[in-house]
């Protein structure tokens, strides 16, 4: 991503000239992505994390996915965050206080492994199963982390930018050499 | 959020009732909050292959496929279910058929092309695909949209939503084997879609709602073309209501079948009119509103029980609630433009190409290269008729999106069958898939 509005995007008080403090919310960063909240938590802290925003009212996970920056290695996250080849992006929404929050996750690719959260929200069952599947992120504590929308022997991730878009060769008749003979 | 509480206190009274409801909502795991953990069948494709030909014994239960050619599956989706006899234990949704790579396609398109690749997604409402895709893209330009489009969205969409219901009416009433609902329901359709035709010129797959506006303003007597199918309805709707809803036969094949409670349709993540029939008020237009809906007035419509009974009479209901919204468009439609005025985003008039070589350049510039959009990311969600559809997008300042994510209702829907099917009878599993209304193209992408 292009330096300038990314860091616009992470912190807009850049330009005084004392640092100011990182904002946290429970322990992790918290950025503002165009007015919509964004943490950052480390895998490590991701699990309690959304057992934490479950309690204070997030008791939906509405969405779970991932993004592959393998062309924006040293892309801008948040203060204090390295950013790793895939993000995990799951949303969440609160009924009760009309609210929704981001959660980025980044996972490094040479061990691609990120704890399960469907005991704890049950939907995101599926959603993890299609981030598995397109992406091949390992969800540790999945009861069932299986190909969902390619078929089970399928090789490679499509969702990976190192994954080509392919294409089938169009054949056309009569155009073998036996019939042409 | 906490600002516009202080302020308006209709919002606060509304926040105070949400509260009161979530609430009763149970804040334990996913064991806490499921009546039942086995309902989903895990079971490999090729473990079942091995299950094959095994002499079982009487008291064994016996495992099944149901489509994907199913005529009641609506489309390609296929069910493994477990069996005791005549009673569903576990089911497995199998999925995938349709599965395309659309997100990967849509990573190859510009932004102004994506519209009529998002549009083919969920092909029975593809303008809301559209309109989240629209919403998300406008947040990372920046860009404000004329009022004027914003009620054009809002009067297409919600006739869009009158179709799609309309298609999921025809389809509930044939699965149950009533085959004139399906010809009463797609005739009513045709008539909404032919309104649909007239003003994008496609019955589907419009690439009508388009980042920055719409393609083309409302045509010539579009009022009288709507207010004559407010008035078509409404009878219609009347004999609907004579035919199923009031009917022994309809009752007793859909009340107190397929049942889910609140918590689990919470904990599953269901949204829409799935959610809606446990009795939970919950819909994004009143809730978090979008585009204009904070200046129009209407109900949600919620059931009480969660069964297929319920999920059934609230798409009816919301055809009455779209009607009463389209009726408020009607009058309130402001003039003005219906894309903005951005020359970074909105292509030259056509007669101007004519006259004008810059403007000839401008327009080939545009649908070859496409705009820069700003890098950022963003989630913008809309309420479609089947629940939440949510469009994340992460620009790196390109013209193309560096991810397209669209979050499918139907995709996260599907995973309440297996606890709806649960301990109920294999004649009525079409019921419970008809009800939870998914659109296959959407759940596989």
């Amino acid at each position: 991503m292009s330096d300038a509005s990314a860091e616009e995007v992470a912190d807009p008080e850049d330009a005084a000239p004392e640092p100011e403090p990182t904002p946290e919310k429970h322990g992790v960063p918290v950025t503002d992505s165009l007015g919509q909240e964004v943490l950052h938590p480390t895998r490590e802290q991701y699990r309690d994390l959304v057992e934490t925003l479950r309690g204070e009212g997030y008791l939906v996970c509405i969405d779970l996915t991932a993004v592959d920056y393998l062309a924006h290695p040293h892309r801008e996250t948040a203060p204090g965050v390295d950013p790793e080849r895939f993000e995990l992006v799951v949303s969440f929404l609160s009924h009760e206080h009309r609210a929704r929050t981001r959660l980025r996750v980044q996972v490094p690719v040479d061990d691609a492994t990120v704890a399960s959260i469907v005991d704890l929200h049950p939907g995101a069952d599926a959603l993890e199963r299609e981030v598995f599947d397109m992406f091949g992120i390992v969800f540790e504590g999945h009861p069932d982390l299986t190909r969902i929308l390619m078929p089970e022997d399928w090789d490679g991730h499509p969702l990976r930018k190192d994954y080509g878009v392919g294409a089938i060769p169009v054949q056309f008749k009569g155009a073998g050499k036996e019939e042409r003979t | 959020m906490s600002s516009d509480t202080d302020t308006d206190p209709e919002l606060a009274d509304l926040i105070a009732q949400t509260s009161e409801e979530s609430q009763g909502l149970s804040r334990g795991s996913g064991l806490d909050r499921l009546r039942e953990m086995g309902a989903v069948l895990r079971l490999s494709e090729a473990d079942a292959a091995d299950l094959e030909g095994e002499a079982g014994d009487a008291d064994q239960t016996m495992i099944i496929n149901m489509g994907p050619q199913h005529p009641s599956t609506h489309g390609v989706l296929r069910l493994m279910l477990e069996l005791q006899g005549e009673t569903v234990l576990r089911t497995k949704p199998i999925i995938g058929y349709l599965h395309t790579g659309m997100e990967k396609t849509g990573e190859t398109l510009t932004y102004l092309q994506g519209a009529t690749n998002v549009t083919r997604m969920d092909y029975a409402s593809p303008l809301f695909n559209e309109l989240a895709f629209a919403l998300a893209v406008e947040a990372l330009l920046g860009v404000e949209v004329p009022v004027r489009a914003t009620w054009i969205r809002m009067l297409m969409t919600e006739m869009n939503r009158i179709s799609s219901h309309l298609l999921f009416l025809a389809t509930n009433g044939m699965d149950l084997g009533a085959v004139s609902m399906m010809l009463f329901g797609w005739r009513e359709r045709e008539e909404v879609l032919r309104f649909l035709e007239t003003v994008t010129g496609l019955r589907m797959n419009h690439n009508y709602i388009r980042p920055g506006g719409v393609a083309a303003d409302l045509p010539d007597g579009w009022a009288d073309q709507v207010l004559a199918l407010l008035d078509l309805i409404p009878p219609r709707l009347e004999e609907y209501d004579t035919l199923m809803t009031g009917q022994p036969i309809w009752r007793e094949r859909l009340q107190g079948v397929g049942v889910i409670t609140a918590d689990e349709a919470v904990a599953l993540g269901a949204t829409g009119p799935i959610l809606r029939s446990t009795g939970y008020a919950w819909d994004l237009r009143r809730d978090q509103p979008y585009l204009a809906y904070d200046e129009l007035d209407f109900d949600v419509v919620v059931g009480s029980y969660g069964d297929a009974f319920d999920r059934y009479a609230i798409r009816l209901n919301e055809v009455r609630e779209s009607m009463k919204l389209v009726r408020q468009i009607v009058d309130k439609m402001p003039s003005g433009d219906y894309r903005v005025q951005d020359k970074k985003v909105t292509p030259p008039p056509r007669a101007r190409i004519d006259e004008s070589m810059e403007a000839l350049i401008h327009h080939f510039k545009l649908f070859t290269e496409g705009f820069q959009v700003p890098a950022g990311e963003t989630y913008a969600a809309v309420e479609s008729p089947r629940g939440e559809l949510g469009c994340y997008i992460v620009s790196d300042g390109g013209a193309k999106p560096y991810r397209l994510r669209v979050r499918g209702p139907s995709f996260v829907n599907l995973q309440t069958l297996p606890h709806m099917m649960r301990g109920g009878l294999m004649a009525d599993a079409v019921a419970v898939i008809s009800s939870v209304d998914p659109i296959m193209g959407e759940v596989d992408r």
